[in-house]
């Protein structure tokens, strides 16, 4: 009897062009492996992701001090076995404030990108179901929205609530729901026209659930993308925000905070300002790469819209 | 081209009133009057009187109903009236007029930057494709869009100071009375704030031209005998530049707000420098004033850039 591997019976759907309901099902494990073949540093970007989401939770058990403490003796100490990566201007690990941060770092990127595009997906799903005037609306209002500069529109917004991490949250999420209503509502547009919810509104199913139970799944896709590239951002704006002083409150680690201080010691102690940086440039760089190759893969349509 | 241009105003001329709108309900959302805030001072224990509060209300206009306040905030930004600083009770056109010119050449100066550095990248990288020079600018494009500005610029600065113990001279020159002075404080944080759009503007020029090159009137140009480089430079990169013309007209907006944490950095006086220090200072006429007038500044752009396109690709004009 004939074995089939899957990629074979793909192979075959492949050249048969046939829509993905009449192909093989694949669990999560071949579906991983078969993501990490096409897209090698997709599949790296997702690895050091997840790395990164293990350290955050495992940040008190891989930091070698405590992240608060400071030690007079070890003010901008030179790396070594005891401080891998040297201390801070006040004495801190900075080994450990880079562990703690990271928490801080996931913690703000995940939430806000999880409510900025979530609202944008609200929002977009009905300024296309509805159209009209409603579409006009929205659509004008998330235009004057996005008339402000991302960093621009997060400083405004910590400026007149106060430095608090939860106010980064809600500044970040407010950032991402024009751009993310935008790209949801062009989907909604073309999904509003197909054969199953056309059939849906004709058996006379509600406005709100023809959006949230057939409409809103087949967006799944698009949302997933959407929040997974936008995340690498998040974590710039919320750095930059630290970095001002204006965001996370300063005695807190966080990648940015870390830097605020730094050009002052680059002739003695240029480790301060270089480990937090790097950091930051890794994180990004592995969720856009995650972020690309998910686009190519779950939605190539997007490509050239975010 | 009058329809489309017509149709292009209509779009631009209620954004710019939601952004007045947006603007004056943030600056509103404050805990507390301005004139109270103002009286209390910076430490919050000046003492004052009823009278006094209701003076600097009557002064200020914010005695008056939401709407007029609105209105007249309005009325005074179109007469060029931005109002007066809460602090410093100067002026704000004066600091304006001051600062953004620096702010303005800093701008320019890192697109100019990063589009002449990005385009012949992106060329050779859609020449070569798939050699080592495409890789390599390839990995630059994608690393220059994942590291912050903040972190480069201070990589600069220890890379100058520790390899070449040279700090570019901090602050800011007029360009007019010392050019050569000026460039060198300005030409570091230029190129921290141009990195991104450098990278940006790398990565779709390489998609673009290689978009181009399958083109048919690409494949004519060469069987007719062209020389090579006349159908890359005349032919598909006078096509591919649309996109590009459109990312660098975006990226503006990115390129303005960039400023406030690079002109902190290499202690440039510009309007980002204001920004941030008026956030410290609670200075929130300051701050709506320069935020409304960094909205406009970005809308103004696109318009020019739709328009711009309009006019290059008649196409759009008819869609």
């Amino acid at each position: 009897m004939a074995v089939f591997r899957v990629e074979d019976v793909e192979e075959r759907a492949d050249a048969l062009s046939l829509p993905a309901g009449l192909r093989p099902k694949r669990n999560l494990w071949q579906n991983l492996i078969k993501f990490s073949k096409d897209k090698p540093l997709g599949a790296f970007g997702g690895s050091v992701a997840v790395l990164l989401i293990v350290l955050a939770i495992l940040a008190p058990l891989v930091a070698t001090h405590n992240p608060e403490t400071t030690n007079y003796r070890a003010v901008l100490a030179t790396p070594s076995v005891d401080m891998l990566l040297g201390g801070d201007q006040l004495g801190r690990d900075v080994f450990s404030r880079l562990i703690y941060g990271t928490r801080i770092s996931l913690l703000v990127g995940i939430l806000s990108v999880l409510f900025g595009v979530t609202i944008g997906l609200a929002i977009g799903l009905v300024s296309g179901y509805f159209g009209g005037a409603v579409d006009l609306a929205v659509q004008r209002l998330m235009d004057a929205v996005m008339a402000f500069p991302a960093l621009i529109l997060a400083l405004s917004i910590m400026a007149v609530m106060g430095a608090s991490i939860v106010n980064v949250i809600i500044a970040l999420a407010v950032v991402f729901i024009p751009g993310a209503s935008r790209t949801i509502r062009s989907q909604a547009l073309s999904i509003k026209e197909t054969d199953y919810v056309l059939a849906a509104r004709a058996i006379g199913v509600s406005d709100l659930r023809i959006m949230v139970r057939h409409m809103a799944p087949n967006l799944a896709s698009t949302y997933i993308v959407l929040a997974t590239i936008s995340l690498g951002w998040a974590i710039v704006v919320e750095a930059s925000l630290s970095f001002l002083g204006v965001g996370v409150p300063p005695n807190v680690a966080t990648w940015g905070g870390m830097l605020t201080g730094a050009t002052k010691y680059v002739e003695t102690a240029w480790w301060v300002a270089v480990f937090p940086g790097l950091a930051i440039a890794i994180v990004v760089f592995a969720w856009n790469l995650l972020g690309d190759a998910l686009r190519d893969v779950l939605d190539p349509k997007l490509r050239g819209s975010t | 081209m009058n329809t489309y241009v017509a149709k292009r105003l209509g779009l631009f001329i209620p954004t710019l009133l939601l952004v007045t709108i947006i603007v004056f309900s943030l600056m509103r959302l404050i805990p507390g009057d301005p004139a109270y805030l103002r009286l209390i001072g910076t430490d919050g224990d000046a003492e004052f009187t009823q009278e006094q509060l209701e003076a600097l209300q009557a002064q200020l206009g914010t005695d008056k109903p939401l709407v007029q306040q609105y209105v007249l905030w309005v009325w005074d930004m179109l007469r060029g009236d931005m109002g007066l600083s809460m602090i410093h009770d100067t002026p704000i056109i004066d600091d304006i007029k001051d600062r953004l010119p620096i702010t303005l050449e800093l701008t320019v100066l890192s697109l100019l930057l990063a589009t002449v550095i990005a385009v012949p990248l992106g060329v050779i990288s859609a020449v070569m494709q798939d050699s080592p020079a495409d890789y390599i600018s390839r990995v630059v494009a994608i690393a220059g869009v994942a590291m912050p500005n903040f972190w480069l610029a201070i990589l600069m600065i220890i890379v100058l100071v520790n390899l070449f113990g040279w700090l570019p001279p901090l602050g800011y020159a007029d360009l007019w009375e010392n050019p050569g002075k000026n460039l060198t404080q300005l030409i570091f944080p230029s190129i921290a704030l141009g990195f991104y759009n450098m990278a940006l503007i790398a990565r779709v020029t390489r998609s673009s031209m290689l978009e181009v090159f399958r083109e048919d009137y690409i494949r004519t140009a060469r069987s007719k005998g062209l020389n090579e480089r006349v159908v890359i430079i005349r032919h598909a990169l006078k096509n591919a530049s649309l996109p590009v013309l459109t990312i660098s007209g975006w990226q503006i907006g990115r390129l303005l707000a960039g400023t406030v944490i690079i002109e902190k950095i290499f202690l440039v006086p510009g309007v980002g420098r204001l920004l941030i220090d008026s956030i410290f200072a609670r200075d929130f006429t300051m701050i709506q004033a320069i935020v409304m007038m960094v909205a406009t500044m970005v809308l103004l752009l696109n318009l020019v850039v739709d328009l711009m396109y309009g006019w290059v690709d008649p196409r759009i004009r008819y869609a």
